[in-house]
């Protein structure tokens, strides 16, 4: 799950690490206010799930009340990458005399969390692991014992000069560190850590990536989520338990499992189609799942052809065809469907699916290239 | 022969009681494997379908009926624990079906289970089969027969989609590994494949992966260091989308975005076939053989 940067920094904040904290504006008029409030210049910051913010213009320097007011309009309701900026974060302008970078990552090869720390830091960062990969110090961190204080002390050596700066930064890796553990992150990081001209050490962005697995027992990261930033039909789908992510070809894909819905979007494209969506109906599916994954998928105007691909292992596909025959009981579809059924109680399935008017196929291959000849066809079976 | 389970596994079900367990329990007895013992704890004393006896916990189910691996299959909140529990009762092989374990008490997990000297598949993984000797997990025991090929996946029904295709064609399996796609996880795909390099029976590989890290590729520099057999491999999520990254770290870590392109490049690399659907896996496997 992500959260936006005003939620990361109140994380960063709980533990006692500094940071110009700013407050968060749904309109022009509150940006306004904000920045009155706090007086002097302030950055007006896109709050989105999304990279990158900076480069789209969601980023922007505002030096009195009435620029900010201007600033928040041009940016409240502008797109980045697909998705819609409904709050930004009015926050104090530091002046800044550094900048760092440091980030903790729960990584696959090391199969740990990572530290990786720079005093090259700012929005090229990726550059600078590109290019001078020596620039970048990597410290794994050992879950038995956890991240030790000289452990952090040495990593603040790699980013100041200066004992004070030192002692400071070593401090917040591991406040960061505690954020890091105690909200069930796979990901967090602050970019840039900057020094001030007085020399104090602060955090202006922060970014935190959860783990989904540790929701269930941590409610109050739960309770971070912003459904308004996510997109409506991803919304519905984790309320039904799918897992759902739209794309923009013709193609309506219902597959069970998430190497098989990824291979069948390959091989959609591999007989010239294009899939318009992901969606992954999980493992011991009941009818009630396929009922909501065709009312997401019939939701997307751009569906001609929706295709069923469905190994059944724990998935029992008798599950999928009364799914399929309640679904278009309830509102009838509106284009061809083509299905494509092996495993368990595969002999049920097709009765009751031909006893509802419904060819089920066997192999993969044939479906989907049926899919893709419909689709191409404009939908009209 | 077969990897990691074989006619001598002994098996002991973690959460045997539960909806998934016992239907799977069932399934696994049905195929022949060897369940020696349950485990549920409060309903020790008790037996499972008559015949298997139920344990409160792992210790005195390997004590009394000498089972030498475990499969899980409680829920996300308890299977942390019954990973270290298995570890510390002395089982072998530790097989964890259960999805959706925080990354974090893996971590924790995997150096522990490997100090007690224990091997763990799993989590978030369909178990393995060795077709004809034994079953552990939830593959399902008709889709594929005894054969040449060994196969490890990261998948779950693409694994079986994969398997089943080989097995249309007249093909059959070793043994069948699903490893599972969770960050941190016990084996990978570099310990499945020197255990069948090692095995005198398999004389072909078949290796699964998807999108995301850098396994795959590191594993196809292990195959062209190590392995004198012919290894076949097939990457899914070629069509998907770059995602809505946020943070830097996943780049700097890795220097890589885990596409599909890359792991198949790799693959190319290191001498490994490269099938563009699941169907061409076949047609490699069978001029491999």
């Amino acid at each position: 799950m992500n959260i936006h940067e005003y939620q990361a920094k109140e994380l960063l904040v709980a533990q006692g690490i500094p940071v110009p904290m700013g407050e968060v504006a749904t309109t022009p008029e509150e940006a306004e206010a904000i920045t009155r409030r706090l007086g002097g210049a302030v950055v007006i910051k896109a709050q989105v799930h999304a990279g990158g913010r900076g480069k789209a213009g969601g980023v922007k320097l505002a030096k009195t009340p009435e620029e900010a007011k201007e600033k928040a309009a041009a940016i409240l309701g502008m797109q980045i990458k697909g998705l819609t900026v409904h709050q930004v974060l009015i926050a104090p302008a530091e002046e800044i005399a550094s900048e760092a970078y440091v980030g903790i990552i729960m990584d696959r090869a090391s199969k740990a969390a990572v530290w990786m720390v720079s005093a090259a830091g700012g929005i090229d960062i990726e550059e600078v692991a590109a290019t001078t990969p020596e620039k970048i110090t990597k410290l794994p961190v050992d879950p038995r014992y956890g991240f030790l204080p000289h452990q952090a002390y040495l990593l603040a050596t790699k980013l100041y000069d200066d004992a004070r700066q030192q002692r400071q930064a070593a401090q917040i890796l591991l406040q960061l560190y505690r954020a890091f553990v105690e909200n069930g992150a796979s990901l967090a990081e602050i970019n840039p850590l900057i020094t001030t001209p007085s020399g104090e050490v602060k955090a202006i962005d922060a970014k935190f990536n959860i783990d989904d697995n540790e929701l269930f027992r941590k409610p109050w990261v739960e309770a971070l989520r912003d459904e308004s930033s996510e997109d409506p039909a991803e919304v519905l789908a984790r309320e039904a338990g799918l897992t759902f992510i739209k794309l923009d070809g013709d193609v309506g894909c219902v597959v069970n499992g998430a190497g098989l819905a990824m291979a069948t979007m390959d091989l959609v494209k591999y007989y010239g189609g294009e899939p318009a969506n992901f969606l992954d109906i999980g493992g011991s599916s009941n009818p009630e799942k396929v009922v909501n994954a065709l009312k997401i998928i019939t939701s997307d105007p751009n569906v001609k052809v929706i295709l069923f691909n469905i190994f059944g292992g724990i998935t029992r596909t008798d599950d999928v065809a009364n799914g399929i025959v309640t679904a278009i009981g309830q509102s009838p579809i509106r284009v061809p469907i083509v299905i494509r059924l092996t495993g368990t109680n595969e002999e049920i399935a097709v009765k009751i699916l031909a006893d509802a008017g419904f060819t089920a196929l066997t192999d993969m291959d044939e479906a989907v290239e049926k899919a893709v000849e419909l689709a191409k066809q404009g939908g009209n079976s | 022969m077969s990897i990691f389970i074989d006619g001598s596994t002994r098996l002991v079900v973690q959460g045997i009681t539960g909806r998934d367990g016992s239907f799977h329990t069932k399934q696994m007895m049905e195929y022949g494997t060897h369940v020696v013992a349950g485990v549920t704890p409060g309903k020790g004393g008790q037996t499972f379908e008559g015949s298997v006896p139920i344990f409160n916990t792992v210790e005195d189910a390997v004590r009394e009926t000498g089972a030498n691996t475990s499969v899980i299959y409680v829920p996300p909140a308890f299977a942390a624990d019954a990973m270290f529990e298995a570890a510390d009762a002395g089982v072998d092989f530790i097989v964890c079906i259960t999805e959706g374990v925080p990354v974090l008490d893996m971590t924790r997990v995997r150096p522990y289970v490997r100090e007690k000297g224990a091997r763990l598949l799993g989590p978030n993984c369909p178990g393995l089969l060795s077709p004809g000797k034994s079953k552990v997990g939830i593959i399902p025991g008709h889709i594929t027969q005894p054969g040449p090929v060994g196969l490890v996946s990261r998948s779950g029904t693409l694994t079986y989609e994969v398997v089943f295709k080989l097995k249309q064609a007249g093909i059959g399996t070793t043994t069948c590994v699903g490893i599972g796609g969770d960050p941190i996880n016990g084996t990978d795909f570099i310990d499945c494949l020197a255990a069948f390099q090692a095995d005198g029976e398999t004389t072909a590989i078949v290796m699964i992966g998807e999108i995301g890290g850098t396994d795959e590729q590191d594993a196809a520099r292990y195959v062209k260091e190590n392995l004198s057999k012919p290894v076949v491999g097939f990457i899914a999520g070629q069509t998907a989308p770059p995602g809505r990254r946020m943070g830097h770290a996943g780049a700097i870590i890795s220097g890589s975005a885990g596409t599909a392109e890359e792991k198949m490049q790799a693959f190319r690399d290191n001498g490994i076939g490269v099938a563009r659907r699941p169907l061409d896996v076949v047609g490699l496997i069978q001029e491999a053989l």
